[in-house]
């Protein structure tokens, strides 16, 4: 018999030693926890693969920054953080499988993660079941305030309005028709529904004068959609699009573009998750003149900004590295994480999230955001040209910071609703009827 | 001696206007050059228009250094600076060189697009008669398109002087354009320009003529709405067409995509998942040569792709032997065992590339000769497209030929058609099997040459296309080429009629569903090899 456990039973001496051997291991594995416990584990959870790594491995790359940063200055509450990495390779359901792997298994105390809001959808019953944390840095489509989350990125009217006011202005070009150009997903059907409430009810744009068009994840073929817009917009009058393509399907999109000569000029395309990192792997020169929203760009000129520009560049040993918008998120972020640990002394997430409306971080940008108690911040707004180099020159902005309201004032449904987590305890609490709307 | 007094006054007052004349078109250009060092985007929009207007003939020259980037202001001198090539500086309103060291406050006079705009229509007026016919052109398209009243002198002069008669005509519609929108025209002229706008017939004209101004007398609106339909009926016979252009470009790609795996599959009955990652592969080799190329030596950007298609053949053609050869070759006869190891060989694939080039999208640009399009009647067709589609072709015809007229091609034939009876003639089937799944594989490279050009390099490109290759090769056929060039046009051309309809989305939905009832119908796809029953 050539069977294993037959060796061994010939052997009683190799059992011995075998026992012995055993019971050293154990012995050392158990002094290890006392060592392990001496660190304080933030995980990350973004897409190292799939349709989305071109987006988030940039964010997975800052956040490790953040913690060797904070590690140089001793780490928080004098314990080192450590950074437990996970791969949910774009897609949705193993964001949520990892998600609790973090929690449950690696025992993080935060998470900082998530781009889609198909992802963060997915992640959001695992942190309210397990009390978790996540930061989420990317701007979003709002109707949502939840206890687990905290949303450093912008919700539409930090982003999505003031674009298209900006359009609609004298100095935005006086647009009077629009089309709405978004992938299919609940991000960019939800924006355009609250920017087609605000176009009809606020802008008074007429039905006839808004084109809405849907295409799917990686669209490539962009002829037809795009002799589709050229014709929309030689009615007329001004003709601008407002573009919550995501993904891979913006590259041939704005290639189509320059293909069929359609400048800036003549219709100007405001993007909303095109930003430096997109860029990169495009020839920009027929792209100048089209404009993107963000609360952040690398090309703006603050003493902050450059630090962190040197500052990450350095890190990752490339000088051609771009910053972007999410990343800023994280930056704001995870300074607020932790000022708020150190000031409740403790990671444990209760306490955290308790402690975490009204702390303030400095932006990149030359302000100072605030947490609100719907659980957003205070971001500033730019405009931006794409430049042939691909950065952007910032041809607007806001005068002061704006504090991101979670439920759109455009939408029948959510008009009424507040976030209010600091005295309400709740994330949809209607005004009118003044009742909790409840866990959704 | 009145008279010759009076002379004098006259000549001295003559005189006296000539000089304060010059002296305020000089003025002007100064005064208008001022609104530059405001930095405020209206003030320079005030400038262009002014610097324009003024007639001056540094006008030209001031608009194109801020349409290029070169116009440079201070705002403590209050003075504009042009700056050349080589960085030196000089004044924009003289165009001598400064005098001394540059002013430390000198910035960019920034542009956004309403600028661009206006800078556009301000050449379009300043560039009307130039020696060049090609900028004439463009100019008096700037004109119609910009439609301002003030540059109608000069567009007449322009018309006046004119020889090229294909630059006179758009002159005409320019003219045109002015009458129709500025309003003080008479009826007579507002309704000859209608008609020449109506023989122009594009979307630019259905632009115009739906935008009269609202004082536009009720003869002239007639005329208009007439001409608005009858544009729009020829528009929408031309748009038919536009489509069917459309469904070509994408029948081509598809069958690209899709005629390496029809042999592969035809030939071995081999399901190839990792089929989209040759692609890849393919698409992959472009981008090294063209970084090498502009690395070492950019003049040759325009060859990169001539240099790139025999290479990516050859790199993805031995993948594909190397990958036949070590793992599909133990898996004849099972399927689900190929369909499985060839789906991992693809993520390996995949996160292989993503190691060694990164996650992000990789730069591939168009070589000068596939950039831009041009108008056929009324459609408008892309270079990159054009040549896709002729390159479509090319790939399927040389397969043709390899087929029928020479010796590896008659072995392949044969082992699709009988693989026991090839064998007992002394053809070496597995020989063949590795060639052939070198070649389909080296095709699939070079589909991603071109792909390349239309749709972004990443890791995943290769997952967008392997359903609809395998949705040309069920639809067409298996092992048929011409069931794979049929079944790829027909397929492209009924998803881009569907899609203006339907959109991106429901388009695709329907043209799934679409393949699935045929399918039922005929299992074997349209044009079936009778061979494979006898195989079966």
């Amino acid at each position: 018999m050539l069977n294993s456990i037959g060796v061994v039973a010939r052997r009683p001496r190799g059992r011995r030693w075998l026992a012995a051997a055993a019971g050293l291991a154990l012995g050392l594995t158990a002094a290890l926890p006392a060592q392990a416990q001496d660190t304080i584990k933030v995980g990350i959870l973004h897409s190292l693969s799939g349709t989305m790594a071109i987006s988030e491995t940039t964010l997975k790359d800052v956040v490790l920054m953040l913690i060797e940063e904070q590690n140089k200055k001793g780490g928080v509450l004098g314990k080192k953080l450590e950074a437990v990495v996970v791969d949910p390779a774009s897609n949705w359901p193993l964001f949520a499988e990892k998600a609790r792997e973090l929690i449950s298994k690696d025992k993080v105390a935060v998470v900082f993660g998530c781009w889609t809001s198909v992802s963060r959808k997915s992640v959001l019953p695992v942190f309210k079941e397990l009390n978790s944390l996540l930061f989420y840095p990317v701007q979003y489509e709002g109707e949502e305030s939840e206890r687990n989350v905290i949303y450093t990125g912008a919700a539409p009217n930090q982003q999505a309005i003031p674009a298209v006011d900006y359009l609609a202005s004298s100095e935005g070009g006086s647009v009077k028709r629009w089309v709405l150009e978004g992938t299919d997903y609940v991000y960019p059907r939800t924006t355009n529904k609250i920017l087609e409430a605000y176009l009809k009810d606020v802008l008074k744009v007429s039905p006839d004068d808004i084109m809405i068009n849907y295409t799917p994840f990686g669209f490539s073929d962009w002829q037809t959609e795009v002799s589709k817009i050229k014709a929309f917009g030689s009615a007329g009058k001004k003709t601008a699009v407002v573009s919550t393509i995501n993904g891979d399907a913006n590259v041939p999109f704005y290639k189509e573009l320059g293909n069929q000569g359609i400048k800036a000029t003549d219709i100007p395309v405001v993007a909303f998750s095109v930003g430096e990192e997109e860029l990169a792997g495009l020839d920009t020169k027929p792209l100048v003149g089209h404009l993107a929203a963000w609360n952040y760009f690398e090309s703006i000129k603050t003493p902050e900004n450059e630090a962190f520009i040197k500052a990450w560049h350095e890190f990752t040993k490339n000088p051609k590295r771009t910053t972007n918008d999410p990343m800023e998120a994280h930056v704001i972020g995870f300074a607020m994480w932790v000022k708020a640990v150190e000031k409740v002394g403790s990671t444990d997430p209760d306490k955290v999230i308790e402690a975490l409306p009204g702390t303030k971080a400095p932006n990149l940008t030359g302000g100072i955001s605030e947490l609100l108690p719907n659980h957003h911040i205070t971001k500033p707004v730019f405009i931006g040209e794409i430049r042939p180099d691909g950065q952007f020159d910032v041809v607007w902005k806001t005068k002061g910071l704006v504090p991101g309201a979670a439920w759109s004032a455009y939408l029948p449904g959510s008009k009424d609703l507040i976030g209010d987590w600091v005295t309400l305890k709740c994330g949809n609490y209607n005004t009118v009827t003044k009742k909790c709307g409840g866990a959704s | 001696m009145r008279f010759s007094r009076a002379c004098l006054v006259a000549l001295l007052l003559a005189f006296s206007f000539a000089l304060g004349g010059t002296a305020a078109r000089a003025a002007s250009l100064e005064d208008a050059l001022a609104h530059f060092t405001a930095d405020d985007f209206s003030e320079t929009i005030t400038g262009i228009n002014e610097v324009a207007a003024s007639g001056d003939p540094r006008a030209l020259t001031v608009v194109r250094a801020l349409q290029d980037g070169q116009l440079m202001f201070s705002a403590e001198k209050k003075a504009v600076y042009v700056k050349d090539g080589s960085g030196k500086l000089t004044d924009a309103a003289t165009g001598k060189p400064i005098v001394g060291t540059a002013p430390a406050d000198v910035e960019l006079v920034r542009l956004n697009n309403r600028l661009r705009g206006a800078i556009d229509a301000a050449m379009g007026g300043l560039t009307l008669l130039v020696k060049n016919p090609g900028t004439r052109y463009d100019a008096a398209q700037a004109v119609f398109k910009s439609r301002q009243a003030a540059v109608l002198p000069t567009l007449e002069n322009a018309i006046a002087k004119e020889q090229e008669p294909g630059v006179k005509r758009v002159m005409m519609e320019a003219r045109a354009a002015i009458i129709l929108s500025s309003g003080k025209a008479s009826d007579e002229d507002k309704l000859a320009a209608v008609d020449i706008i109506r023989q122009r017939a594009d979307q630019d004209s259905l632009g115009l003529l739906s935008s009269l101004p609202p004082d536009t007398s009720a003869p002239v609106l007639k005329s208009a709405a007439a001409a608005i339909g009858g544009i729009k009926n020829r528009l929408v016979l031309w748009e038919a067409v536009q489509n069917a252009w459309y469904g070509i470009s994408l029948g081509s790609v598809l069958l690209l995509a899709a005629i390496g795996l029809a042999i592969t599959f035809g030939v071995m009955g081999v399901i190839n998942m990792a089929h989209g990652e040759m692609v890849m592969i393919g698409a992959y080799v472009t981008f090294v040569v063209q970084e090498t190329i502009r690395n070492h030596n950019p003049a040759l950007f325009d060859y990169s792709l001539a240099i790139a298609i025999p290479l990516s053949f050859l790199v993805a053609g031995c993948i594909g032997i190397v990958i036949e050869r070590t793992i599909i070759r133990f898996l004849y006869g099972r399927p689900l065992e190929t369909l499985l190891a060839t789906w991992g060989l693809s993520l390996i694939l995949q996160q292989a590339v993503r190691s060694t080039f990164g996650p992000n999208n990789r730069d591939v640009g168009n070589p000068s000769w596939m950039s831009g399009a041009f108008d056929l009647g009324g459609i408008t067709i892309t270079y990159n497209r054009l040549w896709i589609v002729c390159f479509a072709l090319a790939v399927f015809i040389a397969l043709l030929a390899l087929l029928r007229y020479t010796r590896f091609g008659l072995e392949m034939r044969a082992v699709t058609q009988n693989r026991p009876m090839a064998a007992s003639m002394g053809i070496r089937t597995s020989r063949v099997d590795a060639l052939t799944f070198g070649l389909g594989s080296g095709i699939a490279g070079m589909a991603g040459v071109a792909l390349s050009q239309i749709d972004n390099v990443s890791p995943n490109l290769g997952q967008g296309y392997i359903i609809d290759s395998f949705m040309v090769v069920v639809f067409g056929g298996v092992g048929n080429l011409w069931g794979t060039l049929v079944g790829s046009f027909v397929l492209g051309i009924a998803n881009k009629f569907l899609e203006p309809y339907a959109g991106a989305v429901l388009g695709k939905i329907a043209i799934l569903v679409l393949i699935i009832l045929f399918i039922q119908k005929r299992p074997r796809g349209m044009f079936a090899l009778k061979g494979r029953a006898v195989e079966a």
